[in-house]
């Protein structure tokens, strides 16, 4: 059993948390997601114009590319995490033009050899899947798609089709960070996509609080936390790993304690 | 549809690419609107109706055909081929972006959609939107860098005039690139009322080809018109090429007429060598942004670099994905120009022809003194004068070391 398997097998839901590469000290702050109980950890590739992301991890990706981070820098972040944590999954997130900038094979071969789990690609929708997702199966790494409202039952099977490892279900209409979407709302879209499909579901965009994350995992396989815990780092700069492990361990436990 | 062989006017593909260009890279909040949208659009492009409203708004109120002209002073102080200007400076709002503008708004209005949002860069798309939301009565939202919000403070007045909303994008280097992100950010928050009226023939499908068919009246009527006056096709059609709408609704109604040669032209800013320019097809490579593969301004990681021009309609680091399709098919040849070039030819249009050119259209007259001399006195040269200069004046001065 895979990594990601492995952990969407066990009997309580899963905390996914996001934080952006080269923003602070990604060792530190990776280091105290997985101290903090972090079940998967997603880590952004950064990206010059990050369409679908709001405010706060915009300015992670500036701060990131800033600071002179490259894609061999992501990669050696994802395998020195993966040197430290043998056992906790790993997922790349982004954008689809610094993902096949070299070509797709030369990503999905660079990716798996520093020890990735899954890929995100926010902006490859199943349409275009030829782009990265063939590249990814073939290496074995899982192609993490997103389904949203918007994604009604017809479309629903191509989303499906050819992904793996879990279902990233964006709980609003918008960009990462803003609003919270009802409970109603996600119980019932995540109700919906688990009667086409045994694929976990996480579901993210707008989960900020213990309160709202718990509510969450009582009605989903895990939950997705990304903007609050990049805003830590931008408050906290060195400081950031103590706080980002405080908020992941009262994540975690209000999480791995609704059900 | 039938495939005419060897046709260069089939494209896109029903998956919406040009050959590897073009394609729908949106994130999936968006992938069911434009899907929606291509399928509206399939329909109006089928409507007679549509089309005959089409038709109407753009006789009585853009006020087309816009004319074709002999360039005679020109012509003849350039020596060697004819030179024809199409007039597309004299549309209503003086440009050619509101031939796309009236297409989308009734696309809009046809799909039930309450609001219109745009991205604008020096402020002629923003303009053209703004008022085809006033002639129709859609509230209007316009996104603009915020350094171009400072730069071009006629343009955001005009658009106020209008009843636009303009939002001053602060993200980024606050230009036209970080505009488009802004739009597309508000857009995937706003999908059930919203329509997202992109001002150039790129984006994702099926933008790339519904704009360059809203702007390929400016090709079939200058088709007509030289036909009519010399019972002959241009043997050379030349277009400034910023996201490519102009140059593409001038081209494509050719495509398929192989004695027509065609030359794009693309901002060199300060040179190709300098680094400081816009030309992603001379300077660039393929990669994928806002919505399309096509040739960005990229480095190594694939991060996306800023673009310079000294005319801000042509100040973007991506081209339309049909201009990068027609590149690497070698139908079109694109040549780069630099900005005193354009500053040049700029002044000669004004002093020989007594019209002021935008200085995206410069761009495309500049490249005349490189080319004219190896046409014959009776082949033509067909120029797209695609926008009026006024909105220009303070650039130039400044270039010229002129206080206004």
């Amino acid at each position: 059993m895979n990594r990601i398997a492995a952990t969407f097998a066990k009997p309580r839901p899963a905390l996914v948390c996001f934080l952006t590469a080269g923003d602070g000290d990604t060792a530190a702050n990776l280091d105290a997601l997985v101290a903090g109980g972090a079940d998967v950890v997603e880590l952004g590739m950064p990206f010059t114009d990050p369409m679908a992301d709001g405010p706060a991890i915009q300015k992670a990706n500036l701060r990131s590319l800033g600071a002179g981070t490259t894609t061999a820098d992501v990669l050696a972040s994802a395998s020195a995490f993966r040197q430290r944590h043998p056992h906790i999954p790993l997922v790349l997130m982004g954008y689809a033009n610094p993902m096949v900038r070299r070509g797709p094979e030369w990503f999905a071969s660079a990716a798996k050899e520093a020890g990735v789990d899954g890929v995100i690609c926010v902006d490859i929708p199943p349409e275009e899947d030829a782009a990265l997702g063939p590249a990814l199966r073939e290496s074995g790494i899982s192609p993490i798609r997103l389904a949203t409202p918007t994604t009604d039952a017809a479309r629903l099977p191509a989303v499906l089709d050819g992904s793996s490892g879990f279902l990233y279900y964006v709980a609003v209409a918008g960009i990462t960070g803003m609003q919270q979407a009802a409970i109603e709302s996600i119980e019932a879209n995540v109700t919906r996509i688990k009667q086409s499909t045994d694929i976990p579901i996480a579901v993210g965009f707008g989960v900020r609080t213990p309160e709202q994350a718990a509510e969450i995992a009582n009605v989903a396989d895990g939950v997705v936390v990304g903007s609050a815990l990049v805003e830590l780092v931008e408050k906290y700069g060195a400081n950031a790993p103590e706080h980002i492990r405080t908020l992941t361990a009262s994540l975690a436990d209000a999480i791995h304690g609704a059900r | 549809m039938s495939t005419i062989a060897n046709s260069f006017r089939t494209q896109p593909d029903d998956s919406g690419h040009f050959g590897q260009f073009g394609g729908r890279y949106v994130a999936e909040t968006l992938m069911p609107l434009i899907l929606d949208l291509e399928k509206h659009y399939r329909a109006a492009k089928a409507d007679p109706a549509f089309q005959a409203e089409f038709d109407d708004l753009l006789e009585h109120y853009v006020g087309r055909p816009s004319p074709l002209y002999f360039a005679e002073r020109l012509t003849e102080a350039l020596g060697g081929g004819q030179i024809w200007f199409k007039r597309e400076e004299l549309n209503h709002t003086g440009a050619h972006k509101i031939n796309n503008c009236i297409g989308q708004i009734l696309l809009a209005i046809r799909m039930g959609k309450t609001r219109i949002i745009a991205e604008t860069g020096a402020g002629q798309h923003g303009v053209a939107t703004a008022t085809v939301c006033a002639r129709f009565g859609l509230p209007c939202t316009i996104f603009m860098g915020a350094t171009d919000v400072a730069r071009q403070q006629p343009n955001v007045f005009r658009m106020k005039l209008l009843g636009a909303e303009v939002v001053p994008v602060e993200s980024g280097a606050a230009t036209l690139k970080d505009a488009m992100n802004e739009a597309l950010r508000h857009w995937v928050a706003h999908v059930d009322d919203t329509f997202y009226i992109i001002g150039t023939a790129a984006g994702p499908h099926p933008y790339p080809e519904l704009v360059r068919d809203f702007q390929s009246v400016i090709g079939k009527e200058a088709r007509a018109q030289l036909l009519s006056r010399t019972g002959k096709l241009p043997d050379l059609l030349l277009a400034a090429v910023g996201g490519g709408s102009n140059a593409i609704g001038l081209f494509h109604p050719f495509l398929d007429d192989p004695d027509v040669k065609m030359i794009g032209i693309e901002a060199a800013g300060h040179g190709i060598e300098s680094g400081q320019h816009a030309a992603s097809l001379t300077g660039g490579s393929p990669g994928v942004l806002h919505g399309n593969k096509t040739y960005l301004l990229q480095d190594a990681d694939g991060q996306i670099t800023e673009a310079h021009s000294i005319s801000a309609g042509l100040d973007y680091p991506g081209i339309g994905p049909e201009h990068s399709w027609l590149h690497e098919s070698g139908r079109v040849e694109y040549l780069p120009v630099t900005d005193d070039e354009a500053l040049d030819a700029f002044q000669t249009c004004c002093r020989l022809e007594g019209i002021i050119p935008a200085l995206e259209s410069a761009h495309a007259l500049a490249a005349l003194p490189k080319v004219a001399k190896d046409f014959r006195e009776d082949q033509i040269i067909l120029v797209n004068v695609s926008g009026r200069g006024d909105k220009d004046i303070f650039t130039v001065a400044d270039a010229l070391g002129v206080k206004i």
